[in-house]
């Protein structure tokens, strides 16, 4: 039985990355191993969804309206848990993260070091490959502080979406995940409050290869607001009953 | 005296209004409660005159009419509230639902290719 790993890739509006991101997936699978893409269309208006139809290799889920990065990949996570996948990934769908890491997220969670890896730019050998924009790296520092004081957890890069999931994991988030755009800092709370054990596991990044990043200044800071809200009321309540390890 | 014809004729034309709403199907009972218990709350007081000065001076209000708006402004307070609670869960319908047509979507299309 080869491994079955789920590549799950939100897109919105991504018909300039989108092929080259299942390129990268696919060339880097070993082979005995079974990766499924899983692009999920958050409604784009542009020719995403035509691009993966005739490309064809990817697992498509479309989403009938647009409805934010949370609550498309966690569609992706209920498509992994309900047909079997051994573990899950996020993955973006602008290019920035790379498949050729994909296996070292993967080793800390078949080890059973973690049940959920963060690809992250600033552990460990930190002086290769892309590190973000100064504004992205201030929020960075900001949610580092916040999701310290209140789990005792430092994630080395709490904005990054690169993150692996293990079956434990994989089940927690098809039932709980940050709903609309700009999950990830929240999402290491409620992880982390629900007894999941993370692992920051160094990734190289790029820079995105095309289209307009989602985030401008005052975009960010509204970010900052609702997101640093939400950690709070995430840290304030008690433990899921259902699904916690 | 005038006032207080008005003031009946206004309540009852509120109330009536909210009970066909109701009896229409327009208004959902649970989503409803606010509103009547408010209707017959301004009906009572416009029968009852000085029951708006009785309760004013209850609570320490010395301007009557003062209380006829912190009641109005509560009531209203309350109903949003209980709006934005309503919206929150349809939120959550809403996203289930999304997720169930996606993961349907592709079943279908898989199975047509078959």
């Amino acid at each position: 039985m080869k491994l079955k790993v789920a590549v799950i890739i939100p897109c919105f509006n991504e018909q300039d990355n989108i092929i080259n991101v299942i390129d990268d997936i696919l060339n880097n699978m070993p082979e005995n191993e079974d990766w499924q893409a899983i692009a999920v269309n958050d409604c784009s208006t542009d020719e995403t969804f035509v691009k993966l139809q005739a490309d064809g290799r990817a697992v498509i889920l479309d989403l009938p309206c647009n409805s934010g990065v949370g609550t498309a990949v966690q569609t992706g996570f209920r498509y992994a848990w309900e047909n079997n996948f051994d573990f899950a990934l996020k993955f973006d769908g602008d290019g920035q993260h790379r498949a050729d890491y994909i296996p070292t997220l993967l080793e800390v969670l078949k080890n059973d070091q973690a049940d959920f890896a963060v690809g992250s730019r600033f552990v460990g050998n930190c002086k290769q490959g892309f590190k973000s924009t100064s504004l992205r790296r201030v929020g960075i520092k900001f949610f580092q502080i916040l999701i310290k004081f209140v789990s005792g957890y430092t994630p080395s890069d709490p904005t990054s979406g690169f993150r692996a999931y293990n079956r434990k994991a994989l089940k927690f988030a098809t039932r709980y995940y940050p709903n609309f755009d700009y999950p990830e800092p929240e999402e290491l709370v409620l992880m982390k409050k629900n007894n999941f054990r993370i692992k920051d596991v160094f990734t190289e990044m790029r820079e995105r290869q095309g289209g307009v990043s989602s985030i401008s200044l005052p975009k960010a800071i509204y970010y900052m607001f609702k997101v640093g809200f939400a950690i709070f009321m995430v840290a304030s309540r008690s433990k899921e009953k259902d699904f916690s390890l | 005296m005038k006032i207080q014809i008005i003031s009946i004729i206004g309540s009852l034309i509120f109330t009536f209004f909210i009970l066909e709403l109701i009896r229409r199907k327009k208004l959902k009972e649970a989503y409803a409660l606010i509103w009547v218990v408010m209707s017959i709350f301004f009906l009572i007081l416009a029968c009852w005159v000085e029951g708006l000065v009785f309760i004013s001076k209850l609570i320490g209000i010395v301007y009557a009419p003062a209380t006829l708006f912190l009641v109005l402004l509560i009531t209203v307070i309350l109903i949003l509230i209980q709006f934005s609670v309503i919206i929150s869960g349809q939120v959550d319908k809403i996203k289930k639902l999304t997720q169930e047509l996606a993961l349907l979507k592709e079943q279908v299309s898989k199975l047509q290719k078959k």
